[in-house]
């Protein structure tokens, strides 16, 4: 089921509102993007700890409503 | 601890290097699966390959097994390493290299 990019991102944001959220789609429908998250909140995590924290406030739609999200982490500079 | 997870747990247990995935490492079925593939085989590791596909109970357990609600899935020495996207990332910073090196885990033939 595709989803709006700004519905991503209103949802990373609301679980992390430090959050800078860049999202691109990848293809044109609705389905297949790339998000750049950078948050604070990944400060001394690893990558799979970081994405978890991503896939958590993306609620359970990752892996079903979600399936073509590519996602890449980083702490601000 | 259910049958599936302790199934899950006897392969990743068992293998050096194990990548779950949609399709073979020939005939990859799911974009992220391929790019997977395509990481493991330019480390010149060997590796064991589970297509969920063939198998649904592996394919929803793996997803609890780490917590983690995507395939393809890499798992190196008991370890979840991570999906195809950290796959990416480590390997263009040369972390999975030097992870696999550490690991001392077999070369392909």
């Amino acid at each position: 089921m595709p989803m709006p990019a700004a519905e991503i991102e209103a949802l990373i944001k609301a679980a992390l509102p430090d959050a800078t959220v860049e999202i691109e789609a990848l293809v044109d429908d609705g389905d297949h993007y790339l998000a750049r998250v950078t948050s604070a909140a990944f400060a001394g995590k690893n990558r799979v700890q970081q994405h978890k924290l991503v896939y958590e406030a993306l609620g359970g739609r990752m892996g079903g409503e979600l399936h073509a999200l590519q996602l890449q982490t980083s702490v601000p500079n | 601890m259910s049958d599936t997870n302790e199934r899950i747990s006897n392969i990743v247990e068992s293998n050096d290097v194990v990548l779950f995935m949609k399709g073979t490492p020939l005939f990859p079925q799911c974009g992220f699966s391929s790019r997977a593939v395509q990481i493991l085989d330019h480390c010149g590791v060997a590796y064991e390959s589970v297509d969920v596909l063939q198998d649904m109970d592996i394919r929803q357990g793996i997803k609890s097994f780490s917590d983690w609600p995507t395939i393809p899935q890499l798992y190196v020495k008991g370890e979840f390493v991570g999906g195809s996207d950290i796959m990416m990332e480590m390997y263009q910073a040369g972390e999975l290299q030097q992870l696999l090196d550490e690991k001392d885990v077999a070369k392909a033939e």
